[in-house]
């Protein structure tokens, strides 16, 4: 017998339910991806795929231009609609129903493959906008910075490397230190859920070993799911490591495994090699 | 209240130029007050009647550059309607100098405005009922430009209408409303809007004493609305705003909801600019439709170019300047203005990006070049 929701004592209605839900990973899988679909104008940029992330993992994403790795990032992220399938992080919060800003609060941070940090501000200003905090306007407007709060911006500077560079505007960072100061401000926001869009693009060799640390210290604590071209990077963080082909999984397993699948040779490696 | 007191004190910050401009602002405020009340008519240190009046004109127009500033400069958003909300204001105060009349109209009517007697309507439209309290007229001066810059903006940002599509629709805002405020059957005196104004609150328009004394308050309001606009700036709310200005989409994914910054913002500056518009009415006398027209509000923003965007000061700057510039120069040439306000608006967004603020910025740390704390050029 089906009662409307007016009668049922269980009911919980949407306004009454906590706003600030934590993430249910009572099955160790974080994020659930399931048959997602998209297409752009007829152009299928993700087909049926599906992916499961278990808490607490570092994932590569790789795949060729246009084989959907940042439209999969950006369904996940509430800046593109999807199709058909479903998208969930936890067991309970189904992430196609939240906009951007809602899915930042509930624990996704996201760095893009272009450095976008705000240039005509400081970085310890980037770093403050970018803390987890409330983000309503009337909090923001009264907001403080506590003494723990300056504690954990300066503690995040000495990570990425940018305490002597503080005040400095960011726009005056090399494009390197743009791309720490983004992945500070991810840090900073402490989130659950980590997106990372090719993170040493530009960087030196020098650069890239110490993301390289830093992502791997990350993994455990938090889930982190990286795209990146670069070969030899992603051999050096990744445990596992996902190929997408025109929308779809195209194989999953340790690089190793990856390297020597017949079908990632044919349309991936093999295209490089 | 701490959090309060922590607030208003953002805007002291060092390097903020709000100390010196409030000083300023008053200084001059006071001389000119008592140049006019204290010293006699044959001193050459007597100022006019005619001048201060035409310094409080001057100033209301500044606290309506601010207006645009804090939103075009800090977040972005180029209105080019904001003269609609600085007319709203201003026809708010006017319909309440409107019912101080009283009978001293030229038909006499205890009511009934003469515009609406002369329309052969019976009695007041609701909407000017209450407007007799002063109160409630300046409730209403806040309340109707607020409102409709929180729905106007509430539909177009979270449609997520940005840039130019934006200035057009605000450009179209005004203009619908301009329009609208020409017909006679809306009540607001059509064409002539109102005018013929005798006192305020019991003084009369006319007298020194209350001339000196709106260009006194307006002087006041201007000084506490930068005050109030450096603090909300320097807070952690300026800095989301500034954010949205330079990446809107990157504020988003670090969990802001920007629609709601933005409206919050615009119905500020629209609260200012109706402030405004009610301190400009009684210095001037009448408020007509003309008000609303396109043309206004884009000459408002030519103000704040001119000035400098992005600091509070230079938004005043050039509001006084250029205004000062079009009074001395439609005396000389009344029909050459519009060519002179369109070349310099050309030549400062050509040369001068930064107005001419920041051609005093950068001529400072071209003869200082010990000091580079000069931000690169954007």
């Amino acid at each position: 017998m089906t009662t409307s929701p007016i009668l049922d004592r269980d009911h919980v209605w949407p306004f009454l339910a906590p706003s600030h839900v934590p993430v249910d990973v009572s099955h160790q899988v974080i994020l659930y991806v399931e048959s997602l679909s998209v297409s752009f104008d007829g152009f299928k940029a993700l087909n049926d795929l599906n992916l499961y992330v278990n808490d607490g993992e570092l994932r590569c994403l790789i795949g060729a231009n246009g084989a959907g790795k940042t439209t999969l990032m950006d369904v996940i992220t509430g800046k593109t609609a999807c199709d058909s399938g479903r998208a969930f992080f936890g067991q309970t919060i189904d992430l196609l129903k939240h906009s951007e800003a809602e899915v930042a609060q509930l624990g996704i941070g996201r760095k893009f493959q272009k450095p976008t940090v705000f240039e005509a501000q400081t970085v310890f200003d980037n770093l403050e906008l970018a803390m987890k905090s409330r983000k309503g306007l009337w909090p923001t407007l009264m907001a403080r910075l506590s003494s723990s709060d300056i504690d954990r911006i300066d503690s995040v500077l000495t990570t990425i490397g940018l305490s002597g560079q503080r005040l400095m505007l960011a726009g005056s960072l090399s494009h390197g230190q743009k791309q720490w100061l983004e992945i500070g401000m991810l840090l900073v926001a402490d989130p659950r859920l980590l997106l990372i869009d090719e993170p040493v693009a530009g960087m030196t060799a020098e650069e890239t070993d110490r993301t390289a640390e830093l992502l791997t210290s990350l993994a455990g604590e938090r889930t982190v799911i990286v795209v990146e071209h670069d070969m030899a990077f992603v051999r050096s963080i990744a445990r596992t490591v996902t190929v997408l082909h025109q929308g779809s999984v195209l194989a999953e397993g340790t690089m190793d495994q990856i390297q020597n699948h017949p079908d990632v040779i044919e349309v991936y490696l093999g295209e490089e090699a | 209240m701490n959090a309060v007191m922590h607030f208003l004190s953002l805007g002291r910050a060092p390097g903020s130029k709000t100390l010196p401009f409030v000083a300023i602002l008053f200084g001059v405020t006071l001389l000119a007050s008592l140049g006019n009340l204290l010293i006699p008519e044959t001193s050459a240190l007597h100022v006019s009647t005619y001048t201060i009046t035409l310094l409080g004109k001057y100033l209301s127009y500044a606290l309506l550059a601010l207006s645009v500033d804090v939103i075009w400069g800090y977040c972005g958003i180029l209105s080019l309607g904001h003269g609609a909300f600085f007319a709203l204001g201003g026809y708010a105060m006017g319909m309440y100098l409107m019912r101080q009349i009283g009978d001293r109209g030229v038909y006499g009517n205890p009511i009934l405005p003469d515009f609406m007697v002369f329309l052969n309507w019976d009695e007041l439209p609701w909407f000017w009922l209450g407007m007799d309290q002063f109160w409630f007229a300046m409730l209403m001066v806040v309340f109707v430009p607020g409102l409709l810059a929180f729905v106007f903006g509430w539909l177009a940002f979270h449609s997520r209408v940005t840039g130019v599509y934006l200035s057009i629709i605000t450009q179209a805002l005004t203009y619908a409303l301009m329009l609208a405020f020409f017909r006679n059957e809306m009540g607001f005196g059509g064409n002539n809007g109102l005018t013929d104004f005798k006192d305020l609150l019991g003084f009369d328009l006319q007298s020194d004493t209350t001339r000196v004394a709106l260009f006194a308050i307006t002087a006041v309001i201007l000084g506490g609305v930068y005050v109030l606009s450096q603090a909300i700036l320097k807070s952690r709310f300026g800095k989301v705003v500034e954010a949205i200005r330079d990446g809107e989409n990157r504020v988003r994914f670090l969990g802001y909801r920007t629609e709601r910054y933005k409206v919050g913002l615009f119905v500020y500056s629209a609260v200012i600019a109706g402030i405004a518009g009610a301190l400009y009415v009684p210095q001037v006398g009448i408020i007509n439709p003309g008000e609303f027209a396109p043309l206004k509000s884009i000459e408002l923003v030519v103000w704040v170019a001119v000035g400098g965007r992005g600091t509070l000061y230079g938004a005043v700057v050039g509001a006084l300047l250029v205004n000062y510039a079009k009074t001395r120069f439609t005396a000389i040439l009344p029909d050459g203005w519009l060519f002179i306000l369109g070349g310099l608006f050309v030549l400062v967004t050509l040369f001068l990006p930064k107005g001419l603020v920041g051609l005093v910025g950068q001529l400072r740390s071209r003869f200082k070049p010990s000091k580079t704390t000069e931000e690169p050029a954007a």
